[in-house]
């Protein structure tokens, strides 16, 4: 049973830059990011596919980056948080976490604005429902999520203004 | 959590990947969203030397409308199916690929592994099994077509060989004067179901002519009785007659008494959401457009 296990050749564009690596087929998404490509942004919370605190954007969807495997993403155009901020100038989601406290500890953040973006990129104006079902694969242990839905909508109204 | 070390294929086509899985015969797992198959192989629950990959399968991907059946490819995304406008023409599709997990897991995860995974407690079981849908599954020896009730043996078992795999869903149109629905009670939106009911109604004159109701949840595999629907079938369906076939079917139930709620819990809440899917179901068959979440539990 026991054979040697070839590597897999692995194409991504992380937030518009090009990264290629050899990597074991094992290797998860999440991984990849953090330990080969030093984007640590990205959280692992449970690790067991539930908390959301991985989530990055897959093609422009949100995926749990603990849930993929690297050779899964190979040849896909990946969003983590770092590539939120442009020119120094934090991304209106970024802003409106700060303004309205929508963060305490800061575990479940990266994961939370990626799939907060995903939802506006889909919906520019979601209401208040449609916020909590974008986000309910998203824990949050500290805020009670009201800010994080206070965030969200003024984010939404400066960005449809924008 | 890493995976234990396996050896990885991605197949460019569907001959490739069946010439793949008889060459290993029973040794290669099909890997389609991992939604399911990641969380197991980082739980190191079971053996995965040998991954075939479909997920670059693009041509298993579509749904589609031909006559009176909507085709799905096994790698339909849940929420390619959800946002499809076929899961408004057929609610109950909408029900169920709408309704699984979260945004996250629905964009990874597939009809055809939602099936094959054979989950007791899953959302596509359940759901197809209302809507009397087939699954077309292909091997080196050809095509075969079966009801979703056969395909699925037992808890986590299907009748698939180790070197066939699901390539379509068939799922009939309910006509003129048919509903149905499906609801589930969860603990949590990333959480498998507690329990699920779906429930089919055709209704002419106002009189129900042909009834199904499946339950997820509730034992080894989806659970459905013939007497309940009997209760159902001649009826002018209302809340007398929803519940006379809840109690029914619900007696036909095994549910397990687990960490998601002890037996009788699981039978109350069971009984309830066949009386509000068969409501729904009603309301669909009338032509109304309803839409409606899960209950959360
Ligand atoms: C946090 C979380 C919450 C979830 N909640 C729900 C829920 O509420 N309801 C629900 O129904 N599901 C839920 N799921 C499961 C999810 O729907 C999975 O997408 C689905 O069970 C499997 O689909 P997949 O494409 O990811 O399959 P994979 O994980 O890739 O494969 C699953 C199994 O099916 C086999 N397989 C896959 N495709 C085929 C094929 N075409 N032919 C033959 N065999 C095949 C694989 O070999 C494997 O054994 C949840 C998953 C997670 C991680
Ligand atoms: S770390 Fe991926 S879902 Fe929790
Ligand atoms: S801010 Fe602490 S978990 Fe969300």
């Amino acid at each position: 049973m026991p054979e040697t296990i070839q590597p897999v050749f692995v194409e991504v564009v992380v937030n518009g830059y090009t990264y290629q690596r050899e990597v074991e087929p094992r290797l998860l998404l999440v991984e990849l990011l953090r330990e080969e490509l030093g984007l640590t942004g990205t959280h692992v919370g449970c690790d067991t596919s539930y908390c959301g605190a991985c989530t990055v954007l897959l093609d422009g969807r949100p995926v749990k980056s603990c849930t993929v495997l690297a050779v899964q993403a190979d040849g896909s155009a990946i969003e983590t948080v770092e590539g939120l901020e442009r020119d120094g100038e934090l991304h209106p989601l970024q802003a409106a976490f700060s303004e309205h406290h929508a963060l305490q500890c800061g575990y479940c953040t990266p994961g939370m604005l990626m799939a907060c973006k995903s939802l506006l990129d889909e919906n520019p104006a979601p209401g208040r429902e449609a916020i909590r079902k974008g986000i309910a694969g998203n824990v949050c242990r500290c805020t009670g999520y009201q800010n994080i839905l206070a965030a969200v909508e003024d984010a939404a109204t400066k960005l449809r203004g924008a | 959590m890493y995976p234990a070390p396996f050896a990885y294929h991605r197949p460019a086509s569907l001959d490739e990947a069946l010439s793949l899985l008889a060459a290993h015969a029973g040794a290669a797992t099909v890997l389609a969203g991992g939604q399911s198959l990641i969380p197991m192989m980082k739980l190191r629950v079971g053996e995965f030397h040998r991954i075939v990959d479909i997920g670059r399968l693009h041509g298993l991907s579509y749904i589609e409308r031909r006559g009176d059946t909507v085709h799905i490819g096994a790698l339909t995304r849940h929420a390619q199916i959800a946002a499809s406008p076929l899961a408004r023409e057929f609610a109950l599709l909408g029900d169920v690929a709408g309704g699984i997990a979260d945004r996250q897991v629905r964009t990874m995860g597939t009809i055809g592994g939602g099936l094959a995974m054979a989950d007791a407690n899953a959302c596509w079981p359940c759901g197809l099994r209302t809507a009397g849908a087939r699954a077309v599954c292909t091997s080196p020896r050809g095509v075969r077509t079966i009801g979703v009730d056969e395909l699925i043996v037992d808890s986590y078992t299907t009748c698939l060989a180790s070197d066939e795999l699901i390539t379509e869903v068939q799922v009939p149109l309910p006509g003129a004067g048919t509903g149905a629905a499906y609801i589930a009670c969860k603990r949590s939106a990333p959480a498998y179901p507690t329990v699920a009911a779906g429930v089919l109604i055709a209704l002419e004159g106002g009189v129900c002519l042909r009834a199904r109701i499946v339950l997820g949840g509730a034992g080894s595999t989806t659970v459905v009785s013939a007497e309940a629907e009997a209760a159902l079938r001649g009826s002018a369906v209302g809340p007398e007659q929803l519940a006379k076939a809840a109690e029914l079917v619900v007696g036909a139930a095994s549910p397990p008494a687990d960490a998601r709620g002890s037996e009788s819990f699981k039978r109350a809440m069971l009984r309830s959401l066949v009386v509000e899917a068969g409501q729904r179901a009603l309301a669909r068959a009338r032509g109304e457009q309803t839409t409606g979440g899960h209950r959360y539990a």
